[in-house]
């Protein structure tokens, strides 16, 4: 008998879902489980699948249509039934392209044909309160995560797997464009389309309100790197080569112990409060194939700057890898983001929220400069930008926040103190 | 340091605290010319003299009257009660009176009083000799509770309750006294009373427990050590004042909390331990809580049945499982 294809429910709050593309035709064979359509949730992309072997008989709404939860998109059935009472009784029922037909919550059918939600979803999603904790300050959707433990409840083993797996999904381009989807971009210009995995959804979602809630402002200073330099270089002679510290790290340290003089560039805002971190833990930016994620080293003012060093390798090294911890990606107050290894020499960060501050570090670079005497020597220069939050502290505050960093740097041997 | 029983861990507490303060005697039934019905007393009588080792009537409110009274009045009596099942006969003495009186005088008297007795079952002694109502003490503010899992912490606490400017409720389990373990020789060997102690480091699971259940609970974390489970044990040690400090920050790093206590479960020590992390540590439970606690009946004679009613080593083993949500 011909069965209708609706709309799945993928997660509690959606409501409606865009036809985005068919992936099969009418008329084609069906095995249980093949991917039919991709819709667009508020949320992700999703593959719909069959829920049966059968026939693709009928498709009842355009790629590009918005469709309400629980209505027919489809008529599956054997090749030659009569699905002409099926069709009869969708008619006046399937919407118009384009126009989203909202339906309340309870007008929903509980499952609604396949990629139904498990029952227990439709009230709320159920997760430990470690969980919930994690998701938050990590940014996850937590409809998006699948539950392992009793009646489907989101455990910290599920968050890590999901931050595993997000951070492992490289786009894949879809080869065909297809053949009409709203918006256009430009006319009669082909493309081929990426699918936003959930890191960059992540990414993007807190990027636009970082950027729509922190007034943001800028301040750069350039700092002498000489003595550092040196110092590094003095350093790393006697260090074996896993223990090797790098430009950042001093950067790190130098930061945490200016951090310690202005703790509101290690604070956030809460309401009417503003919370003046304790612990000065570092987030470092790192750039993966599939977007952005932050590691932590926690405590780093009260750290040496070997053991910053041998931290922050081993959790960069993992997040390369896919194999990142839970406890690496939490936590953090401040954040330094270094693009000096591209040979940038100054650029400005969007702040992580809810953090105040977020330091944008270039390259060292060898510079002419003019010295004591006035005459034009070679120097070793670094630009460091600091994008701070006008709504926890100002300006003048940011400027004497760089100025003490700029002097750790200066006499780098206080990194050792 | 010595290897020695928990017996002898009391033993050499008391013996201790009444050569360094000559304040300190001891009373109770059979405590003298017997020697204590767990012979922890055994050659006191000969050691002391009748002065500072008094055997007493059968009548429990009386040994601790008795012994309140000679604490406002300078002593510093340890009261022996033979188990803590005979304590109720001295409820009144040892809440309303004990308990309160630094307060009820506005701090003017002190009682500097510690009352040893035996809980715990076990040992075939039946429903009304075998129970474990050491939360019953600890609902009441003025008294101290103190439940040693160890030989080592035996002594320690012991000598610390002795000291203490008010009474400690100092309970010793019926069947930990032939435990041994290494025990300090030094004379000012003390364990602050109100200090939990992490017995066992572990990351995937805390459990906390105390007295009798702290073995338990280190012989399941043995266990479960094997299959590659690294469980963090906490004594708490004392019952009230109670010490959260390290089942909290145990809590945040395991996410998973057993509570293991050999009494029953409503009001119980695993009641108030979840209550208390709920409190501190909510967003950082991974899973419900478990208690392991005694089945809820009259503890049986007989020694299956006792044995079944009573917190064994795989209810721990269990407890844990479910909470890493294993099957």
């Amino acid at each position: 008998m011909a069965e209708l294809l609706t709309m799945p429910k993928m997660g509690f709050d959606m409501a409606e879902g865009t036809l985005v593309q068919w992936v099969k035709k009418e008329g084609d064979t069906l095995s249980e489980g093949d991917v039919v359509a991709i819709i667009e949730t508020d949320k992700a992309n999703v593959e719909v699948t069959s829920f049966r072997s059968g026939v693709l008989r009928k498709i009842l709404v355009e790629s590009g249509t918005v469709v309400p939860v629980g209505k027919p998109i489809a008529i599956i059935g054997s090749a030659d039934e009569d699905i002409q009472s099926l069709l009869q009784a969708q008619e006046g029922m399937v919407p118009a392209k384009g126009e989203a037909e909202v339906v309340s919550e309870a007008e929903v059918p509980p499952t609604a044909g396949i990629g139904a939600v498990p029952e227990i979803e439709v009230g709320r999603v159920l997760a430990s309160p470690v969980a919930r904790r994690m998701a938050s300050e990590l940014g996850i959707d937590l409809t998006q995560v699948r539950g392992t433990g009793p009646g489907g409840r989101i455990t910290k083993a599920d968050i890590e797997a999901f931050v595993r797996e997000s951070a492992r999904e490289v786009p894949q381009p879809v080869v065909t464009p297809p053949p009409a989807m709203p918006p256009q971009p430009s006319v009669g210009v082909e493309y081929a389309v990426e699918l936003v995995t959930p890191i960059r959804k992540t990414i993007s979602r807190r990027m636009t309100e970082s950027k729509q809630q922190a007034p943001h402002f800028y301040i750069t200073m350039e700092v002498d790197m000489e003595a550092a330099v040196e110092l590094r270089r003095q350093l790393n002679a006697l260090l074996p080569e896993e223990e090797k510290i790098s430009i950042n790290d001093m950067v790190i340290k130098a930061a945490a112990i200016a951090l310690r003089q202005y703790p509101r560039l290690n604070a956030s805002l809460a309401g009417d409060e503003i919370h003046l971190y304790r612990r000065v833990n570092i987030g470092i930016a790192v750039a993966l194939d599939s977007g952005l994620i932050t590691v932590v080293v926690k405590d780093c003012d009260q750290k040496p700057l070997s053991r910053i060093a041998v931290e922050a390798r081993a959790m960069i090294t993992r997040a390369r890898e896919g194999r990142m911890q839970a406890e690496d990606i939490v936590g953090s107050t401040f954040t330094i983001s270094n693009l000096g290894m591209y040979g940038v020499e100054d650029f400005a960060a969007i702040i992580n929220p809810p953090q105040a501050a977020i330091l944008a570090v270039g390259a060292v670079r060898r510079v002419p400069v003019v010295n004591d005497a006035g005459e034009l020597v070679a120097g070793t220069r670094m630009k460091m930008t600091i994008s701070a939050d006008h709504r926890i502290t100002d300006g003048a505050e940011a400027a004497l926040f760089l100025q003490a960093l700029k002097a750790v740097l200066e006499q780098p041997m206080r990194l050792l103190l | 340091m010595a290897y020695i029983t928990m017996r002898e861990a009391i033993s050499q507490a008391l013996r201790e605290e009444m050569y360094r303060d000559e304040r300190v005697f001891i009373m109770g039934e059979e405590v003298g010319v017997w020697g204590g019905t767990y012979a922890v007393t055994r050659g006191f009588l000969d050691e002391f003299g009748e002065k500072r080792v008094r055997d007493t009537p059968i009548a429990e409110g009386v040994i601790v009257g008795a012994a309140i009274g000679a604490a406002i009045a300078g002593l510093r009596p340890v009261a022996e009660l033979m188990t803590i099942n005979f304590a109720f006969l001295a409820m009144d003495q040892i809440v309303n009176h004990a308990a309160k009186l630094h307060y009820m005088f506005n701090g003017q008297i002190r009682c500097p009083l510690v009352i040893r007795t035996v809980g715990g079952g076990g040992r075939q002694l039946a429903a009304t000799h075998s129970q474990s109502p050491d939360v019953v003490f600890a609902h009441f503010p003025g008294l101290k509770v103190v439940a040693p899992g160890t030989p080592a912490d035996a002594k320690g606490l012991l000598k610390s309750a002795i000291r203490d400017e008010d009474p400690v409720f100092f309970i010793e389990h019926a069947t930990l006294y032939q435990l041994r373990g290494e025990v300090p020789d030094d004379e000012e060997y003390l364990v602050p009373i109100g200090v939990s102690d992490v017995k066992r480091e572990g990351k995937d699971v805390t459990i906390v427990s105390y007295s009798k259940m702290l073995q338990t609970s280190l012989q399941a974390a043995e266990q479960l050590s094997k299959e590659g489970i690294e469980a963090e044990v906490i004594d708490l040690r004392t019952l009230r004042p109670l010490d959260m400090l390290p089942v909290v920050q145990s809590v945040q790093k395991t996410n998973r909390l057993v509570v293991v206590e050999e009494g029953w479960r409503s009001y119980g020590v695993g009641a108030e331990i979840a209550a208390r992390v709920m409190e501190r540590a909510f967003d950082y439970l991974d899973a419900p809580v478990r208690r392991v606690a005694q089945l809820e009946v009259p503890l049986p004679y007989n020694r299956r049945l006792e044995q079944m009613a009573l917190p064994q080593v795989e209810d721990v083993v269990r407890a844990v499982y479910d909470v890493l949500y294993r099957k």
